[in-house]
């Protein structure tokens, strides 16, 4: 690295025209798609409708078709769930935190991670959809006027605060979302033509450029990225409190939120690595989403992975010094009980291969990179199992014991709720800009003003 | 164009005659917005195609007071929500869960707190849009913007006739030293 280097940081590679970055990120839009992307889209289906002819199984005959039993009552469903809302955390890091600390990085893979949020948070929502069994009586969740009483629901529940948790992160998520693209569907109206012109007009509110409206945007987007920021925190800390608030051994801890929020920043930043290496390469993005990029991501992926290594430490540790024999037990039983295969999975996963990204190569290595964020995905989804099922198998009573396996329903829903975050994700590459139009353009003429003041 | 009438502003009232000055360059774009207005021009807008950071100063724009929103729709989702929980709990249909007393703070805090931030984030949106009169359309292209160019890579300098001082010469002579890519000048209904 040269010394001029240090100083201006190359986001966004050979210094193109503001019309050619319009041009090279709109072109993926405007082009017929290609047999990758019909590949990927129609396989995206097929998975997604798997996981609705299952789902339509499990309401016709009932939850019995799971591998639920009387002492694991919670096993895919609430694991998948996790997992899910996990995932989509990265996407708010990445467009509210990081704009918060002005790292000028954010700006190429905001808009793809904000996405992926959005796709994930809804997979998310399925799965307490259908684990309270009847789906369409879902509405009584939410307080309103009703014939029983009326008695309203119990706010002092955890899984009430839950429903609240994540449908305001859905609505707001959205809601940022859709202001960040307005600027970008206004370019896109300008560069259509027919209905798709008629749509992105529509959908562009009229959005003219003006130096007033972009103030006033700037500062909606500021004050949008200081309420999604507390609120992030907050819906993976209430996810754990699902937890933390009950009597369980293993369950009962404090550390559950931090170690949450951690862990669904690392779960997500190893889904927007996967999603993202693949996205660029098949849009030809590499100008803007560039190995730099990927470098830090796997930064974020180390510190976080090792955050929630210290976690899992600080986990046995307590349970050994707490000197409550029930908290023991149940770690004991976590690490070398019938379920170690799983713990082990966890920990190699999660502590062990996010530390080949202490050298710089394996930073710029792609292949590294992708093959280490789908093991971290795994590893991630495993910490969720372990927590749900290992501390449910063995309770207070060894009379009530019991193993707990999927069945092949289960995992078919899981698999569909992939499905359905691919398919969401490919519609989204086709018909709305993967990278923000109006913020790579700031983006790059800082870069240009900087490259000038070095020179 | 004839300079003679565009000395006086148009006797119809709300048709002005404009002045756009589009430029390819941000640094150009607001260069020309300080020396137009150290000259005594009054420019009414710049459309950009990104929020170019200096524009607001340089046009002379107060500070938005969009925050206040926010934090009224803040205030107004924390007492919706304490509000709804203890009428629900501690007055409409009172229940002692666990022993504790109808009125359990802590245990409201979460939903509170979540419908504090929803309530801000629709407050601030909603005020954004409406106060910039942004709102679904049917015609494709918004009157206000000069072109289809300022969402790709022109920024566009709009300078109104306002008044009979104004020096249509001046502003010509001006641009051409400014160096925008284009110039045009045309009437507006204001």
């Amino acid at each position: 690295m040269s010394a001029g280097a240090e100083h201006v940081e190359e986001l966004i590679l050979g210094n193109p025209t503001f019309s050619q970055v319009t041009n090279e990120i709109a072109s993926p839009m405007e082009r017929r798609p290609g047999p990758a992307w019909w590949g990927a889209f129609l396989t995206a289906v097929s998975v997604l409708t798997l996981g609705v002819v299952l789902i339509g199984y499990t309401m016709a005959t009932g939850i019995g078709v799971w591998g639920l039993n009387r002492t694991v009552g919670w096993g895919y469903d609430i694991t998948n769930f996790v997992f899910w809302v996990g995932i989509g955390h990265a996407g708010t890091l990445i467009s509210a935190i990081l704009l918060l600390f002005r790292q000028r990085w954010r700006t190429s893979i905001a808009r793809a991670a904000e996405g992926m949020t959005i796709f994930a948070v809804l997979c998310a929502a399925i799965f307490p959809l259908i684990h309270m069994g009847r789906p369409w009586l879902a509405f009584w969740v939410f307080p309103y006027p009703n014939t029983r009483g009326p008695i309203s629901v119990n706010f002092r529940s955890p899984l009430l605060w839950d429903v609240f948790a994540i449908s305001t992160y859905f609505t707001v998520s959205l809601l940022f979302w859709y202001v960040g693209l307005i600027p970008d569907l206004a370019t896109m109206r300008d560069r259509s033509t027919g209905w798709r012109r008629r749509i992105y007009a529509f959908l562009a509110l009229g959005w003219d450029g003006g130096t007033r409206t972009w103030q006033r945007y700037e500062k909606a987007c500021v004050l949008l990225a200081g309420l999604a920021t507390p609120l992030v925190v907050s819906v993976h800390t209430i996810v754990s409190f699902d937890f933390a608030t009950s009597v369980i051994p293993g369950w009962h801890t404090t550390i559950f939120p931090p170690y949450f929020v951690a862990g669904a920043v690392f779960s997500g930043f190893a889904m927007v690595i996967t999603l993202l290496l693949v996205t660029r390469k098949v849009l030809g993005l590499e100008r803007y989403i560039t190995a730099s990029h990927f470098e830090k991501m796997a930064r974020v992926l180390l510190t976080t992975g090792m955050i929630v290594g210290f976690a899992y430490a600080t986990e046995l540790c307590i349970a050994l010094y707490s000197g409550n024999r029930y908290e023991r037990f149940t770690f004991e039983n976590r690490a070398f009980g019938p379920y170690a295969w799983a713990y082990w999975t966890m920990v190699a996963c999660n502590v062990l291969v996010p530390q080949v990204f202490w050298w710089a190569r394996a930073r710029r290595s792609a292949l590294v990179l992708f093959v280490a964020a789908c093991l971290v995905n795994v590893g991630m989804w495993f910490e969720r199992f372990n927590i749900i099922v290992t501390s449910l198998h063995r309770d207070y009573l060894p009379s009530s014991w019991s193993y707990y396996t999927p069945t092949l329903v289960e995992m078919g829903i899981l698999l569909g709720s992939f499905g359905l975050f691919f398919t969401c994700f490919l519609l989204f590459v086709r018909f709305a800009p993967v990278v923000a139009f109006h913020e790579v353009k700031l983006t790059l003429s800082e870069q240009r003003e900087t490259a000038h003041a070095v020179r | 164009m004839p300079s003679a009438d565009s000395a006086v502003a148009s006797p119809m009232g709300s048709r002005r005659r404009i002045h756009t000055l589009a430029f390819d360059d941000p640094s150009r774009a607001l260069a020309a917005v300080r020396a137009l207005r150290a000259d005594g021009f009054e420019v009414d807008d710049v459309h950009t195609p990104y929020a170019v950071h200096g524009m607001d100063e340089a046009l002379g724009l107060p500070e938005t007071r969009l925050g206040l929103a926010t934090l009224a729709g803040g205030l107004l989702g924390a007492g919706v929500a304490f509000g709804f929980q203890f009428w629900t709990h501690a007055v409409d249909w009172p229940l002692v869960i666990g022993g504790k007393s109808p009125l359990a703070l802590p245990a409201q805090i979460p939903v509170s707190f979540e419908l504090t931030i929803l309530f801000a984030a629709f407050a601030t949106v909603g005020t954004f849009l409406a106060r910039r009169r942004l709102f679904p359309r049917i015609a494709v292209t918004p009157p206000s913007q000069p072109g289809p160019g300022v969402t790709d890579d022109r920024f566009v300098v709009l300078v109104v006739e306002r008044d009979a001082g104004f020096r249509p010469a001046r502003l010509r002579e001006l641009a051409r030293e400014l160096g925008p890519v284009e110039t045009v000048e045309g009437w507006r209904v204001m």
